[in-house]
């Protein structure tokens, strides 16, 4: 007890200043740096949730931040007072029963006072009431797949950055590893409903400005929810480590007004009608060769390379490869129901007949596999069995 | 070295030993503990096994309608096309539906696979009976063979008030051939 | 003491070390086993260490430059598994082999030939592990945490041998804490209560229960996961009823008591060197022993704060929340205990107390963003970030390594009877420190600003605070070489140091002559 009376006395009006003046840093640091490109701290988010989480943030981290002062105040300064060179000589004591007493239950008073915030806003995030709009995200290695269970609507998302930017070869762009090539499209004010699962691996679903980070289990259904209050784009990653390219799996949401969304709805449903239309229809070998080449770079180079070359022996190279330069039948089965055990997915749900069609006749014919076979959209549609 | 200091370290690493030995094992029970402690909470979504109805308990409480959802998936290399028949029912808790899936393999293969479910939220997953279900056994599908698997529910009258809509999920997994899962035509 | 004379005198009676290579072979001796821990965690920290800064080479700038994205997830595995159960672990297994006999009065450890064993295992369990790397497919690429199915279905051939290189450690860190239990249960000196022992000894003791405690839960998800990949069981696969996130479960189970079995050591090491230089008894000696037990005892109930985001009930993650904050109190107890400790003291700064001062301070910054993650609504935020990343790095660097650093210069005089030069010792605190610094600190921010962890690239945004921080890795890593000169140059020709060592140092080991005789207590001393 006479040990507190006398830090609080004799440094009271000192300790005060020196917190003034750490504190006025640590704002300058905050709040001068919040508007800077990159960022030093947890973003405010977009929707009550994400507020309220950023705001609980921010009083634990001040809490820390005067306990972490008022401690190391007292140390600094007892290893200022006290050296030995200043012919400092060592007190006796070494217990107080009521000394220890206090610094136990201050901080359990300090604890108590945390946790009641922390237990309303996690108590937000776990309401279950009816949402307006459900939505399925699947975690594939690695991409995710977007599935609006009510609307028919299904698609999946890959990385759109080119490859020769990861490869340092190209300037980066703006949103360099944090854009795809179809983005996760919302409407605002409007409980949105997450189903998150996973195909092969865990992986984690994580949109900073929403607050909302998941775990995506195989065979097993975890649920989140959103409501969005500002339109505009925003940019997440997959959070759980899930395999070679875990770093390179984001996430895009578009958050838009209501008639927006219903009008891209309708577009999408209308395409996926047009996509069974082209199926139909004859190709020419050019035109599946280029759609073929974009179609791989997005959805296969990341695995057997731009240059077909593979990671060998994780992922074989298809330059010259048994399987592209053999029977059309084993390639176009290996594509569309995959390989199990192996990386190799079955891409029949991921990409279209079109798509499937233009991707085999591509690595048929490129690289100097020049077999000159072309597959067409209805061989794939007889592969699958539609 | 003194004898009695020998003997109490023999007494010492026995304990010890015994306790690691406990510990192992405990590990490995931790695997029926979390199950039981699944069953009890429901915490992990994954729906009980084959319920006997009471007779006393098939009186719908028809002042409340709950919303079921269902949703599927394919795991990883599973090619079977795999869908509910319908999307979403209407029940009242106690009442007993039917929902029928339909299962197809495509493949040049037979193919035996099984449908693993999870409820969400977990919270209801105690709540939710399965009176018959394909997830039971494993499903076998001849190449090119398609059939309609049988959902039969019940949801217990007791479902927590603040629950309006449950969503079952079934994932389908490829399995490997063997002999007690043979193809035998009468898969469902 | 009349110990010390005693022990001089019968100095000559005893054999000495064997000749050669028989001696490290064979040894049962206490001292040579704790050297041998000792060398071999060193190796270990640079073996690991260089995976960090191949790590840190291909984050300095965005975009892929040296290495593919898989070997990029075997080197931030091998990393952590190396830095956790090859350094730091064996190094507090070789401070308790020297320190522990001599803290207490004993002449050896309980058991002297399992000794010998629990050594000898290390070496071939690593280089096992090591092996992978050269193995087609890769070594170990599914993090230090190795969740299922990434790490079973889906793992390279190699985890076979990841799987008994686990076992090897595991046996070898159980066989280490039995003989540390019946050490200090069965061979305290006449008059050595359990309050009178060193704090050293208590942490000590407590991390050692832990030891046998969670040691076999690692063993038995191993041995899970080795039946799924091998034996069509499906412990943790869904399609065979299992469930991927009861291997979580189990795995943190054993994680977080482990963490705990990283630092309490530290803490014990930091309780013994404040006070010497503080020339001051330590404040609250049966609080700390009370709060280590407590945190130990805490730790069996919180591990569900790793897994906030797998989909945990509103309930359990409330239980999981409030346990873990919990742990702020004992931890509160420890930290307010130490500063009380210096506070009236009369204060000398030598290396060891350097390191200890800074261990209080950083370690405390990692305890403070400890209590912020477990904050569950938050950590939904925080959770598989570099926050955590900045969070772990700063307990177990400037909490563990900087332990074993103040523990290493506090008694390498006692061990080899040379004193370690004070310029170079202080040299080796500063640029650890700013290293240190330079490269954890600004990983809280890449974290909040929303970087995951385990990425090999990243987004723009991040490439200022990633290229500090590869800056402050690489000092800090080289850095290290210059700890491993000061102790070869200790060793072999520094000032003699006399048997006290330090002004005010108390304790046993303080009245044996330095260099420590090869045979110490070999008749028990009277502690009043």
């Amino acid at each position: 007890m006479r040990m507190l009376r006398l830090v609080g006395f004799r440094s009271a009006t000192f300790l005060w200043t020196r917190l003034r003046w750490v504190i006025s840093v640590f704002l300058l640091v905050f709040v001068s740096s919040s508007h800077a490109e990159y960022g030093v701290n947890m973003t405010p988010g977009v929707t009550d949730i994400s507020q309220s989480v950023y705001s609980l943030h921010m009083i634990i981290f001040w809490i820390c931040v005067v306990i972490g002062i008022v401690v190391f105040s007292v140390m600094f300064w007892s290893m200022f007072k006290y050296r030995k060179s200043q012919g400092a000589v060592p007190a006796k004591f070494h217990e107080s029963t009521t000394v220890e007493v206090i610094w136990t239950l201050i901080p359990i008073i300090i604890l108590v006072a945390m946790a009641v915030p922390a237990t309303s806003t996690l108590k937000e995030m776990y309401d279950v009431t009816e949402s307006d709009i459900d939505i399925k995200i699947t975690g594939y290695q690695w991409k995710w797949q977007y599935e609006y269970i009510n609307d028919d609507v299904s698609f999946f998302s890959n990385l759109s950055t080119p490859q020769d930017q990861i490869n340092n070869e190209a300037t980066k762009g703006e949103h360099y590893l944090l854009e795809v090539d179809e983005p996760l499209v919302i409407p605002i004010n409007k409980k949105i409903r997450f189903l998150v699962t996973a195909n092969d691996v865990i992986h984690s679903w994580w949109v900073p400005a929403f607050a909302v980070k998941k775990d995506a289990i195989p065979g097993f259904i975890n649920e989140a929810w959103t409501k969005v209050n500002e339109p505009g784009i925003y940019r997440g990653q997959c959070a759980e480590l899930c395999g070679k390219d875990h770093g390179f799996m984001p996430i895009v949401v578009k958050a838009v007004e209501e008639p927006e969304y219903q009008a891209w709805l309708a577009a999408k449903q209308e395409k996926a009608k047009a996509e069974a239309l082209l199926s139909s229809q004859v190709w020419s070998m050019e035109d599946l060769m280029t759609k073929g080449e974009a179609v791989y770079n997005t959805n296969c180079a990341a695995c057997h390379q731009q240059n077909g070359e593979g990671i060998p022996p994780a992922f074989p190279g298809l330059k010259g490869s048994a399987i592209a330069v053999g029977p059309v039948e084993a390639h176009i089965d290996i594509v569309v129901n995959g390989k199990p055990g192996s990386a190799m997915q079955a891409f029949a749900a991921q990409l279209s007949d079109v798509d499937l069609a233009a991707v085999i006749t591509y690595e048929r014919n490129a690289w100097g596999n020049n077999t000159g076979e072309s597959v067409s959209p209805q061989d794939i549609a007889n592969a699958k069995g539609n | 070295m003194s004898s009695p200091s020998q003997s109490k370290n023999k007494r010492t690493v026995w304990v010890a030993l015994t306790v690691v030995v406990g510990m192992f094992g405990f590990g490995f029970a931790l695997v029926p503990l979390y199950n039981v402690f699944c069953e009890l909470t429901g915490i992990n979504g994954k729906t009980g096994p084959k319920y006997v109805l009471q007779s006393g308990e098939l009186e719908a409480d028809l002042t409340r309608v709950i919303k079921v959802q269902f949703v599927t998936q394919n795991n990883d290399s599973m090619p079977w096309h795999f869908k509910p028949e319908i999307r979403q029912v209407e029940v009242h808790p106690g009442e007993v539906m039917q929902v029928d899936f339909i299962a197809r393999n495509p493949t040049s293969k037979d193919m035996v696979a099984q449908a693993v479910p999870s409820l969400s939220p977990n919270e209801g997953t105690d709540y939710f009976h399965k009176v018959e279900c394909f997830c039971f056994t494993q499903q076998a599908l001849k190449a090119g063979e398609e059939t309609r698997m049988p959902l039969r529910f019940v949801v217990d009258k007791d479902l927590p008030e603040y629950l309006t809509k449950l969503t079952l999920s079934y994932t389908l997994f490829d399995q490997p051939i063997n002999e007690s899962t043979a193809i035998s035509g009468d898969a469902g | 003491m009349s110990a010390v004379v005693e022990n001089e005198l019968k100095e000559d009676n005893h054999h000495g070390p064997a000749a050669g290579i028989g001696r490290w072979l064979f040894t049962t001796n206490h001292k040579d086993i704790g050297s041998m821990y000792l060398w071999f965690s060193f190796a270990m920290f640079l073996v690991g260490g260089c995976m960090a800064l191949t790590i840190r080479a291909e984050l300095f700038q965005p975009g892929l430059q040296m290495m593919e994205p898989g070997f990029f997830n075997q080197m931030t595995t091998m990393h952590g598994l190396i830095m956790v159960f090859g350094a730091v672990m064996p190094a507090f297994v070789g401070l308790a082999n020297w320190l522990i006999p001599m803290m207490i009065g004993a002449p050896d450890m309980a058991l002297p030939r399992m000794n010998n064993w629990s050594f000898w295992i290390l070496p071939f369990a690593f280089t096992m592990l090591l092996s992978t790397l050269f193995m087609e497919g890769g070594a170990p690429n599914f993090g230090w945490t190795f969740y299922a199915p990434l790490s079973t279905t889906y793992a390279p051939p190699s985890v076979t041998f990841f799987i008994f290189g686990v076992h090897m450690m595991g046996v070898s860190s159980i066989m280490g804490a039995i003989n540390v239990i019946a050490t200090i249960l069965n061979m305290r000196a006449p008059g050595m209560s359990y309050m009178k022992m060193p704090l050293f000894v208590w942490t000590w003791l407590i991390t050692a229960f832990l030891l046998i405690a969670v040691m076999p839960v690692l063993a038995g998800v191993v041995t899970m996961m080795l039946m799924d990949i091998h034996f069509g069981t499906s412990f943790f696969n869904a399609a065979g009823g299992g469930d991927p996130v009861l291997f979580q479960h189990v795995f943190w189970f054993f994680g977080h008591p482990e963490v705990y079995i990283m630092i309490l050591p530290a803490f014990g090491v930091v309780s013994q060197i404040i006070p010497t230089f503080s020339r001051k008894k330590l404040f609250g000696y049966h609080s700390m022993v009370w709060a280590t037990s407590s945190i130990a005892l805490l730790s069996f109930l919180v591990w569900a704060h790793h897994m906030f985001t797998v989909g945990i009930p509103l309930m359990g993650e409330l239980f999981f929340m409030y346990a873990t904050m919990l742990i702020a109190v004992p931890t509160g107890v420890k930290v307010f205990n130490w500063v009380a400790t210096m506070f009236k003291g009369s204060i000398t700064f030598e290396t060891p107390m350097l390191f200890s001062i800074a261990f209080v301070i950083l370690f405390s910054i990692g305890g403070f963003s400890g209590l912020m993650l477990a904050i569950a609504p938050s950590d939904f935020q925080y959770h598989d970030t570099y926050f955590v990343v900045a969070h772990f790095h700063y307990v177990l660097v400037p909490g563990a390594i900087f332990g074993i650093f103040a523990a290493v210069y506090y008694w390498l005089p006692k061990w080899c009877g040379n004193m370690y030069s004070e310029t170079l010792g202080k040299a080796h605190f500063w640029l650890s420190f700013v290293g240190m610094n330079l490269a954890f600190f600004p990983m809280h921010f890449l974290g909040l600003a929303g970087m995951p962890r385990r990425i090999p690239d990243y987004a723009l945004q991040f490439a200022d605070f990633n290229w500090i921080s590869s800056i402050g890795a690489f000092m800090f890593g080289f850095t290290q070489l210059l700890f491993l000169y000061i102790v070869i140059h200790t060793i072999r020709s520094g000032k003699k140091a006399t048997a006290a060592v330090w002004e005010s140092a108390e304790g046993l080991e303080w009245t044996i002559p330095s260099p420590a005789p090869y045979h110490t207590f070999t008749t028990p001393p009277e502690v009043k």
